[in-house]
């Protein structure tokens, strides 16, 4: 089965999308079809007693959704925003319903499509933050895409109870 | 196609739920007064497309069930059965077991076989109890012996179709062949209606039917062909004379009519015309009241008389009145529209009174009428989710019928304000509080008859149910004449709990509130309905959650009231815009008292950390809400800045902020859809300028804040110290 996307990019059985984006050097990917949009940076009003990771929430066109610093999420140092800097939207399921949340990230790269037989499973040290969140690492044209769960990763209650 | 059909489904599990309700309170009213046909007739229709949908929707066993119900209140109906209390509780009984069976269908859950089994076997025995009872009713007739269960020999039917039954849907031709597929059939016209043939409209039934059905059928069979016209026509059925050997007059036959062998209420000479005289007395619904006894007083709780008249109006109504069924979904995003078209508008308003010109005034008037189409579309669209309270009070009789019963009190209940409109989010929440308040009253307020003789008191408990507006909130009311709060017994518990200090000494209200407590109970006995001590501080939290507070007002002797105040609806707020830092939080207005200014020297230190302000005469502690947020504001001492002073549920707490904005109508955006719920917050909104400021949980933060200080904040402190 081969169907054709807008953009001519072609997705085949077994093959999935992935949209890529770096953060401190590193290229990190996720479900294309859990990317809803990517915006500019704007300003977030800060949640009180929140994980410090947690910008705080923003007006996405009059629904209040939340979002996350993803370099702070994974404990990498701390960059200063800048015009690369975007926030990719993602729908991600919740306990409820769908939630709607937001990634900071340093700026958007590339759309690829990774066979899934191309994916290994995450190296089995669990000590880094970010490992937890790993779905697979995956090569691409010579480079390592990190695919991420962003299911488990923006779990907000799982990471309340945790702190 | 499948999701087409589990669309359907869901609005006939919803219908059957509606159906029952009114099944219920039906029954209710059938209960206290003089029942009439018209009740039962209810009742019976709301069985009766109860039973249509699960045939359709295939449950067989749902639609098999509510086959005997309509059988039992088809007897009601037509008075063959007595309208006894007993019936009374059964039927509600099997409404229960509907209910039921709805639920577990809805769930693909397995049924309760036994249950329904044993109902159902009640429920047929219940059938051939005596029509009249032992009163000497007059009108005991013969055809009580005809009973359906047992089928005759032949059935002599008058069936006149309304005039509007085509353009119903319905065709009396179908019904004709339905019945001869029961048996050899003879019809006979009344062309009586006809009119003149220029003046015929071939889209309206004019003829009357005179039916003869050989065969040995039961009059339920016979019934069930005419369920679909239920109510569109004109329709007696009556049994053919055993004795008489042949069928009686019909068309196109020349046989003698059998006079002599008929029974002697049975107009002889005019089969043709046969009405109600021709009927047997019974067979008529709106003759029925001599055989319908109202309920023996044999139960203690004297149901719901008074109730009746205002709470039997309510579904009858509420089904003919016009109203729509929309999914919530779409209301929510209606809702959410004319959110976004505030935030337009004052965002407009913002520009406009920043700019100046001539030019400009137009502008001006352009927002001025902007914002009152805006207030105006909102509130229409707030008046979609708006459902009348009575939908809440509805089940009120029941219990309290259930509950009198049990606890051997004769309760009266008195409804009032039924047609109060609040929110439907709201009125789903603020059920189960209720249900609280009215056992708690039921249970600790009104005493047992004896008791209430010794204090010459009537016998019978008032329990009034009363919602009504009040500015711009809901107040409801749940008041009982009984005994009242034992002010000296809570305060004896409240001290053995540790609850209250020794030497403390409280007002009336403050001893009164104490029920409120976590882990309080005054009750001497503990039964199974209230008086386990969890309860009226979850009744609390839960009307503190919807906005609101409850409190109580009591006098020993006389009875109690815990009054109910909620906000009109939870998705709008009329805000306090205060500014802390960089950020913008939202007060809710109903709970600011007043804003002042510190001077040194009217804060005090107490145990070292909490800060509690004198402000006449009474300290009240203060909520910095900088550090609590842990942001930056403007200066840390509180001379430079203000103090809201903010209460709920009668306490007060200060929040310190650098600067009160100003005031305005926000939009409720939950945290909880897209986040998590927060300590402290009800929710966000967003302002004008398209950012977002978060709505602070006052009664939360209150509570908070008493709860961690409470030692320090309430003990008496020297003002001068």
């Amino acid at each position: 089965m081969v169907t054709t996307g807008e953009d001519g990019i072609q997705a085949k059985a077994g093959v999935d999308q992935y949209l890529t984006f770096m953060l401190a050097g590193e290229e990190y990917g996720v479900d294309i079809l859990k990317v809803q949009e990517i915006k500019g940076w704007d300003p977030a009003t800060p949640i009180p007693n929140s994980p410090e990771w947690l910008l705080g929430v923003i007006n996405l066109r009059g629904t209040v959704v939340p979002v996350v610093d993803l370099r702070r999420r994974f404990g990498l140092e701390e960059a200063q925003f800048g015009p690369t800097t975007v926030i990719i939207v993602l729908k991600v399921p919740g306990a409820v319903r769908e939630k709607t949340v937001g990634i900071v990230v340093d700026a958007v790269s590339e759309v690829y499509n990774v066979a899934a037989d191309a994916v290994t499973p995450p190296p089995e040290i669990a000590s880094s933050a970010a490992t937890r969140y790993v779905r697979g690492l995956a090569r691409v044209e010579d480079k390592m895409v990190i695919l991420l769960d962003s299911e488990h990763l923006l779990d907000f209650d799982a990471a309340a109870t945790a702190h | 196609m499948s999701d087409d059909f589990s669309e359907f489904l869901d609005v006939f599990f919803e219908e059957c739920a509606e159906g029952l309700d009114v099944m219920e309170s039906g029954l209710l009213a059938l209960d206290g007064g003089t029942p009439d046909g018209e009740a039962i007739n209810t009742i019976f229709r709301a069985a009766h497309s109860i039973k249509g949908g699960a045939a359709t929707f295939d449950f067989p066993r749902l639609a098999d069930f509510t086959h005997t119900v309509e059988a039992l209140l088809d007897r009601m109906r037509d008075g063959r059965r007595a309208v006894t209390r007993d019936a009374v509780d059964l039927l509600l009984a099997a409404v229960d077991a509907l209910r039921g069976m709805v639920a577990a269908s809805r769930a693909g859950e397995p049924l309760d076989e036994a249950r329904a089994a044993d109902l159902k076997r009640d429920l047929e025995a219940a059938m051939d109890a005596p029509a009249a009872s032992a009163a000497g009713e007059t009108a005991a007739p013969t055809p009580a012996v005809q009973d359906g269960a047992e089928p005759a020999t032949g059935w002599r039917i008058r069936f006149v179709p309304a005039e509007e039954m085509l353009a119903r849907g319905n065709d009396p031709l179908h019904i004709l062949r339905a019945l001869e597929e029961l048996g050899r059939l003879e019809v006979r016209t009344d062309g009586a209606g006809l009119p003149a043939l220029d003046a015929l409209d071939t889209t309206r039934c004019h003829l009357g039917f005179d039916l003869t059905l050989h065969g040995t059928v039961s009059e339920v069979q016979v019934r069930e062909v005419f369920a679909w016209v239920d109510g569109e026509c004109e329709l007696h059925v009556a049994p053919l004379d055993p004795a008489a050997a042949s069928p009686p007059a019909a068309v196109g036959r020349d046989e003698p009519e059998p006079h002599a062998a008929h029974d002697p209420t049975t107009d002889p000479e005019a089969p043709v015309d046969t009405t109600a005289t021709a009927e047997p007395p019974a067979a008529v619904p709106s003759a029925a009241p001599p055989a319908l006894v109202p309920a023996p007083r044999a139960g203690p709780a004297v149901a719901s008389a008074a109730a009746k008249p205002q709470a039997a109006p309510a579904p009858t109504g509420g089904g003919e009145a016009g109203s729509i069924r929309v999914g919530i979904e779409k209301v929510d995003g209606l809702i959410n529209l004319v959110g976004e078209l505030v935030i337009t508008q004052s965002m407009l308003s913002s520009i406009a009174e920043g700019a100046n010109g001539v030019d400009l005034e137009k502008l001006r008037d352009g927002v001025a009428q902007l914002v009152r189409n805006t207030r105006e579309l909102q509130e229409m669209a707030m008046q979609i989710r708006m459902l009348p309270i009575a939908t809440s009070f509805n089940r009120f009789p029941r219990l309290v019928r259930d509950l009198g019963a049990r606890l051997g009190k004769q309760v009266e209940l008195r409804i009032e304000g039924g047609g109060t409109e609040l929110d439907k989010t709201v009125l789903e929440k603020i059920g189960d509080p209720l249900v609280h308040l009215v056992r708690n009253s039921m249970d600790h307020g009104i005493e047992r008859p004896e008791q209430r003789r010794a204090a010459g008191k009537p016998d019978i408990g008032v329990l009034t149910l009363a919602a009504r507006h009040e500015g711009g909130n809901i107040v409801i009311e749940v008041g009982d004449d009984g005994a009242g709060l034992d002010t000296a017994r809570i305060l004896a518990k409240a001290r053995e709990r540790g609850l209250v200090g020794v030497d403390e000494d409280l007002t009336e209200a403050q001893v009164h509130d104490l029920v409120f407590r976590a882990g309080f109970s005054t009750a001497e006995q503990v039964s199974d309905v209230s008086g386990r001590g969890v309860g009226m501080d979850v009744v609390r939290r839960n009307i503190q959650e919807l906005g609101g507070a409850v409190t109580v007002t009591s006098a020993a002797g006389t009875g109690s009231t815990f009054t109910i105040r909620l906000p009109l609806t939870l998705a709008i707020l009329d805000g306090q815009l205060v500014r802390v830092g960089a950020q913008i939080y939202i007060l809710s207005l109903l709970s600011v008292v007043e804003s002042v200014q510190v001077k040194p020297g009217l804060v005090s230190r107490v145990a070292g950390h909490t800060e509690v302000f004198a402000l006449r005469g009474r300290y009240i502690p203060v909520v910095r809400l900088h550090r609590l947020f842990g942001i930056d504001a403007d200066s840390a001492r509180l001379e430079d800045g203000l103090l809201v002073v903010v209460e709920a549920a009668g306490r007060r707490v200060a929040l310190f902020i650098d600067e009160l904005l100003g005031q305005q109508q926000v939009v409720i955006k939950s945290l909880e859809s897209n986040y998590r719920h927060v300590q402290g917050l009800s929710g966000a909104t967003i302002l004008g300028d398209g950012r977002v400021a978060l709505i602070l949980d006052v009664p939360r933060l209150i509570q908070r804040e008493l709860a961690a200080g409470r030692g320090a904040a309430l003990a008496a402190v020297d003002p001068a110290a």
